[in-house]
C-alpha cells in the first residue's frame, strides 16, 4: 500500500498549494484528484485575488471589509490571518511565475471589486484562477520527484485507525477501475464545494461535495452550511459566470425601466456592494416585475460603459462567453443575467491551520469552513482563502507528520472490500427504479427553488422533505455503465450520495437559522438578530459521541471569534 | 438588445464509441436529443447520457470553455464540445445533418471520446521545462516588468491544455516526436516572460532539437483548432524570430536557413522557386549557394522525391526549374511589402490581448513595447487569431 506523510485529496488551488508547501519541508507528499489537476474548478475563478499590497492600503482594512462582507459571522482571528498573510502570498505567486497584469510603472495592477473599500484585487485579465492554477501545476511538474501525483483517481472513503484518527483513503483509478488503499499520516481534503447540488450553478460538473460528505460521514462537523452564495451575474439558462470584474471595471446593472436600481439598495457602493446585497436587489427587482427578457426573469448587465479596448484586454473571457454562450457582443450591447448559485461559504469546520475535528484530517479551500467568509464571501477572497489555508494546512500537516510514525490502517482492507462491494452493487442495480440523473436534476431544481436568495420556513420544510425522499430513492437508483474503464456513471452515483448529504445539511441549517444574515435571507425573519444568532451552526452526524450516522444530522452551535470589530449595521 | 433564443429542436448526434473491455471494434452510436439550437454539443451529449445511455464516455467539467476537458472532433474538426453550438455543428455536418463526434486525433483512445493526454500532450509539455526559471535575485516585492509584457504572454497563458491543436497537428501526424503546438506555445510563455533567466538556453534547446520549433510546417491547423485564440503557430513563429534575429541561433538542422530561403525566394520571385529551394537552404540564401557542396548532396538526395513528383504530375519540371512567374508589377508590390516590413526599426508582433479582434477597430493599434518579445502588428497578413469566434 502506498504511504505518504501528507496525502492531499483534490488538486485545485488549495490542494496544489498544500502539496507544494508540504513538500518544501521534506515530507513525502502525494496529491490525488478525480480529474487532471488543471481541470479543477479553481480554473474558472475569473476576477482576481485580494491582497493589501498597495502602499496606501492596510491589511486591517481588507480584514474589516471581509468581516463586514461576512455580515459579522466570519471568525475574525481567521480573517486576520488570511488578510495579513495575503500580500506575501501574492508576491510568492508572482515570483513563481503568475503573469499578473501591471500598471504603467510595472508594478502589480489592482482592480476594484465588490465590498472592498479600495482597489486591492490583483488579476490576470479575467482568467486569474486559470493563470494561478496552471502556474502551480508548473511547479508540481518541476517538483515531480518530491510530489507524487495520482491524477484521475477518485477517493471513495477516508480511513480511520482504531482511535478514530484519519490515516489514509480508499480510491479508484478512474482509468482502470482498480481500487486501492493509501496509507497516510495526514489527509488534507482540498476537493472543493458542492455547487452541483443546485441547478443551475456556475460550478463545474465535478463540484459535487465529495470531501464535505466524506468528512461528515466519519464524524467531522460541518459549519455555516446554510450560507450559499448566489452570484449576481450569471447567465440565465446555464448558470455560466460573468465575472464581478465587469462591474469592477465599471459595468452597471439596469432593470426593465432602464434604471440603475442599485441606487436604491446600496447608494454608496452601487454595483460593487457585496454579492448577497446585489443578488437580493436583483431578485427584488425581478419579483416586483421589473425584470427583463421574455419572462422578465433577468437583469441587464451593461458593460458597454467600459472602454472597448479595456474590455478586450482585461475582460476577454467574458467577451467570448457573451458571444459563445449568449450570442451577445458585450462591448456593444447589454447582456441578460440573473443571480445564480456560485459558492458555499460553509464546509468542513477547521481551525486556522486547516485541522478538522477528526485528528489527522485537514481541509482547505471551499471544502472547508475556517470561517473566513461567514455569511457572505467577498469576490476575489476565495482564491486567497484556498492559497493561504492550503499552504497553512500543508505546512501544519507536514509538521505533524514529522512527530509521528505511520499509523496502522487497520481498517483498510475491510473498507476496501466494502467500497468495492458498494460499487459492484450500484452497477448491478436493476433498471426498475429512477435514474441517477433524474434524481440529481430534481435535487438541483428543488434547492434552487426553495433554498435560494429568499427562503422561508414552508419552502425549506418542503425542500427537506424532498431531499429526504431523494436520499431514499438514491439507494436504488440505477446506472447504465457496466464497465470498469472510465466508468463515469458509477462515480456519478457515488457523487449523488455526497450531494444529497450536503443538501440535507444545508437545508437543516437554513431551517435552524431563524434570522436574516449574509446569504441567508428568511422572509419570515427578515432582520439580523445578533442577540440570538451571532453564532455558527454546526451540523454533525455524531454530536453526542455516538457512532456516525445514527439519528441523522445533529445541530450544535459554536461562537463567532471576535478580535477587533463589533457587529454594526451593514450598509453599502 | 440581444435577440431572443429559438425554441428547442431535435438534433441527432453520431458518437464514436469504443469500449476497450468489450473486444469490439469502435462503432458509431446515434442519439437524438432536444435542445435550443444555440446550446452546446456537450449539452447535447450530456442529455443523451442523462436520458438514454450513461455509459457514454466524455471528460467534461466546467461547460464554459475554461477547464479544457471536453476536446473532441466535431464533424472532423477539433474543438471543445462545450464551445460548439448545436446549430453550427449541424450546419457543418454531412448531407444527413447528423453531428458526428469523435475522439481527438494524435492521441490513443481510452474509451469513447476520452483520449490518453498523458501519453502525448503532457509528455510534450514536460519536455519544454514548463516552469519559470526566475531571474536572481528575487525581489522583495514584484518583479518590475513592462505592462505590455504581461499582457503579451497572457495570450499563451490563456491556453487551457485541451489538446485540440495537438489533435490535428499535421507535423505531429508525420513525426509523432514533434514537440507540437501546445507545448511550444507553453514554451513561448517563458521565453516571452521578462522574469525568466534562461531564454537563450530555452531557445537554443528548442531550435536545435530536430523535432523543435523548425519542425512546424506552418499549416495553420492549430490556429484554427484553438478555442481560446492562443494561436500556437504564431507563438512558434515568434520563437523562431527571437531565436534567429535576437539570439542569432543558427540551428544545425538547417531549419533556420530553410525558413530564410523561403523568405528570400518570395522576395526574389514573388512565388516559390522549387529548384532553388534545396540549394539555397543548404548552401546559403543566394544564387551562388546552389554550388555549395552540401547543397549538391541534398539536391541528389531529394531527386527521388522530385522524380516521383514529376511522374505523378505534381511537379511541372519546367516551372520547377525555371520558377513561377508573376507580372512585374505584382512582384514590385511583393517587394514593397518586404521593404516596408524590413525598414521597421522594431519587429511587430500581433497579440490578441493587445489588439483585440482582428476586425477593423475604431482606433489604430498602437505599437507597443521595446523589448524583443512583444509588440504590435498592423500587418493585415498577421495570422487569424480569432479562433474562438469560429
Amino acid at each position: 500500500m502506498p504511504s505518504h506523510d501528507v496525502l492531499i485529496i483534490g488538486a485545485g488551488l488549495a490542494g496544489q498549494r498544500a502539496a507544494l508547501a508540504a513538500a518544501q519541508t521534506g515530507s513525502s507528499v502525494a496529491i490525488m484528484s478525480k480529474v487532471h489537476p488543471v481541470r479543477s474548478h479553481s480554473v474558472a475563478a475569473a476576477g482576481g485575488i485580494n491582497a493589501a499590497i498597495s502602499v496606501d492600503d492596510d491589511w486591517r482594512s481588507h480584514a474589516y471589509d471581509t468581516v463586514k462582507g461576512s455580515d459579522f459571522l466570519g471568525d475574525q482571528d481567521a480573517i486576520e490571518v488570511m488578510c495579513s498573510e495575503a500580500p506575501a502570498e501574492v508576491m510568492h505567486l508572482e515570483h513563481i511565475g503568475v503573469t499578473f497584469h501591471r500598471n504603467e510603472g510595472g508594478e502589480l495592477d489592482l482592480r476594484a471589486f465588490g465590498g472592498a473599500s479600495m482597489k486591492r484585487t490583483a488579476y490576470v485579465a479575467d482568467i486569474t484562477g486559470q493563470a494561478i492554477l496552471h502556474v502551480l501545476y508548473e511547479q508540481l511538474m518541476k517538483h515531480h520527484e518530491t510530489v507524487d501525483r495520482y491524477e484521475e483517481w477518485f477517493t471513495t472513503s477516508l480511513l480511520q485507525d482504531e482511535d478514530g484518527r484519519c490515516c489514509g483513503v480508499v480510491a479508484r483509478d478512474v482509468r482502470s477501475g482498480r481500487m486501492e488503499t493509501f496509507n497516510a499520516k495526514n489527509v488534507i481534503l482540498a476537493c472543493g464545494g458542492a455547487g452541483q447540488v443546485y441547478r443551475p450553478t456556475t460550478n463545474a460538473l465535478i463540484v459535487t461535495g465529495d470531501g464535505i460528505a466524506q468528512a461528515y460521514r466519519i464524524g467531522a462537523p460541518l459549519m455555516d452550511m446554510e450560507m450559499v452564495q448566489y452570484h449576481p451575474t450569471t447567465l440565465a439558462e446555464n448558470g455560466i459566470l460573468i465575472t464581478e470584474g465587469a462591474r469592477g471595471e465599471g459595468a452597471v446593472l439596469l432593470n426593465s425601466e432602464g434604471e440603475r436600481f442599485m441606487e436604491k439598495y446600496a447608494p454608496n457602493k452601487m454595483e460593487l456592494a457585496s454579492r448577497d446585497v446585489v443578488s437580493r436587489a436583483e431578485q427584488t427587482e425581478i419579483l416586483e416585475g421589473r425584470g427583463v427578457g421574455a419572462e422578465r426573469s433577468g437583469i441587464w448587465l451593461d458593460i458597454t460603459k467600459v472602454p472597448r479596448k479595456r474590455t478586450l484586454e482585461a475582460l476577454r473571457e467574458i467577451v467570448n462567453i457573451g458571444k459563445d454562450f449568449a450570442g451577445v457582443d458585450i462591448t456593444r450591447e447589454p447582456i441578460m443575467i440573473q443571480p445564480g448559485q456560485h459558492y458555499i461559504m460553509g464546509g468542513v469546520k477547521t481551525d486556522i491551520d486547516g485541522a478538522t475535528q477528526v485528528e489527522g484530517l485537514y481541509a482547505a479551500g471551499e471544502v472547508a469552513c475556517v470561517s473566513v467568509h461567514g455569511g457572505n464571501r467577498l469576490g476575489a477572497n476565495s482564491l486567497l482563502d484556498t492559497l493561504i489555508f492550503g499552504r497553512r494546512a500543508g505546512e501544519h500537516a507536514a509538521a505533524r507528520a514529522a512527530t509521528m510514525g505511520m499509523p496502522k490502517a487497520s481498517t483498510a482492507d475491510a473498507q476496501l472490500r466494502e467500497d468495492v462491494a458498494t460499487i459492484d452493487a450500484i452497477i448491478a442495480r436493476p433498471r426498475t427504479s429512477r435514474r441517477v440523473s433524474e434524481i440529481k436534476q430534481e435535487l438541483g431544481d428543488t434547492m434552487n427553488q426553495y433554498v435560494a436568495v429568499y427562503r422561508d420556513e414552508a419552502g425549506l420544510a418542503q425542500a427537506l422533505e424532498i431531499v429526504t425522499r431523494l436520499q431514499e430513492e438514491s439507494k436504488s437508483a440505477y446506472i447504465d455503465d457496466r464497465g470498469t474503464v472510465f466508468n463515469q456513471d458509477v462515480l456519478g452515483a457515488l457523487e449523488l450520495g455526497y450531494m444529497l448529504d450536503c443538501a440535507q445539511a444545508t437545508v437543516v441549517a437554513a431551517i435552524e437559522r431563524k434570522e436574516s444574515r449574509g446569504a441567508q435571507f428568511r422572509t419570515d425573519f427578515p432582520e439580523r438578530n445578533d442577540a440570538e444568532w451571532l453564532k455558527h451552526i454546526d451540523i454533525s452526524l455524531n454530536v453526542n459521541g455516538g457512532p456516525p450516522g445514527v439519528g441523522g444530522p445533529q445541530i450544535s452551535y459554536s461562537p463567532v471569534t471576535m478580535t477587533q470589530w463589533e457587529p454594526e449595521e451593514r450598509k453599502y | 438588445m440581444p435577440e431572443t433564443h429559438k425554441p428547442p429542436e431535435q438534433f441527432t448526434l453520431r458518437l464514436r464509441r469504443f469500449d476497450p473491455e468489450s473486444g469490439v471494434a469502435p462503432y458509431w452510436d446515434e442519439h437524438t436529443i432536444e435542445l435550443e439550437p444555440h446550446r452546446s454539443v456537450l449539452e447535447g451529449i450530456l442529455q443523451a447520457k442523462a436520458d438514454a445511455d450513461g455509459s457514454i464516455g466524455i471528460r467534461c467539467s466546467c461547460r464554459a470553455a475554461i477547464c479544457g476537458s471536453c476536446g473532441v472532433r466535431i464533424n472532423g474538426e477539433p474543438g471543445l464540445a462545450c464551445h460548439t453550438h448545436l446549430d453550427h455543428a449541424r450546419a457543418g455536418a454531412g448531407a444527413d445533418g447528423v453531428i458526428e463526434v469523435e475522439p481527438m486525433g494524435n492521441m490513443p483512445v481510452i474509451k469513447d471520446l476520452i483520449v490518453d493526454m498523458d501519453a502525448v500532450h503532457w509528455k510534450k509539455v514536460q519536455r519544454v521545462t514548463p516552469w519559470l526559471i526566475a531571474k536572481q535575485p528575487v525581489p522583495e516585492r514584484e518583479y518590475l516588468v513592462e505592462k505590455e509584457a504581461m499582457v503579451d504572454i497572457t495570450q499563451s497563458m490563456a491556453c487551457i491544455q485541451c489538446g485540440a491543436c495537438v489533435s490535428d497537428c499535421l507535423a505531429m501526424e508525420v513525426d509523432p516526436g514533434f514537440i507540437g503546438p501546445a507545448a511550444l506555445a507553453k514554451a513561448y510563455r517563458f521565453v516571452g516572460d521578462p522574469r525568466d533567466d534562461e531564454q537563450d538556453v530555452r531557445l537554443r534547446d528548442l531550435a536545435e532539437d530536430p523535432q523543435g520549433i523548425f519542425d512546424c510546417t506552418h499549416c495553420f491547423k492549430c490556429v484554427e483548432a484553438c478555442p481560446k485564440g492562443v494561436n500556437p503557430m504564431g507563438q512558434i513563429m515568434r520563437l523562431r524570430r527571437i531565436a534567429i534575429d535576437d539570439q542569432k541561433i543558427v540551428d544545425k538542422n538547417n531549419g533556420q536557413r530553410h525558413e530564410a530561403t523561403m523568405v528570400g525566394l518570395i522576395k526574389d520571385y514573388g512565388l516559390l522557386h522549387e529548384a532553388e529551394m534545396v540549394p539555397r537552404s543548404y548552401g546559403g540564401n543566394s544564387w551562388f549557394g546552389k554550388f555549395h557542396p552540401a547543397a549538391g548532396k541534398e539536391l541528389l538526395a531529394s531527386l527521388p522525391v522530385a522524380i516521383k513528383g514529376v511522374l505523378k504530375g505534381k511537379i511541372n519540371p519546367k516551372i520547377a526549374i525555371f520558377g513561377h512567374k508573376i507580372p512585374a508589377a505584382d512582384l514590385k508590390n511583393v517587394q514593397r511589402i518586404y521593404d516596408k516590413v524590413e525598414s521597421r526599426p522594431e519587429r511587430y508582433e500581433l497579440n490578441l490581448y493587445i489588439t483585440g479582434y482582428d476586425e477593423v477597430d475604431e482606433e489604430t493599434p498602437v505599437p507597443v513595447g521595446t523589448t524583443a518579445t512583444n509588440g504590435d502588428d498592423e500587418s493585415p497578413a498577421a495570422p487569424d487569431t480569432e479562433g474562438s469566434a469560429a
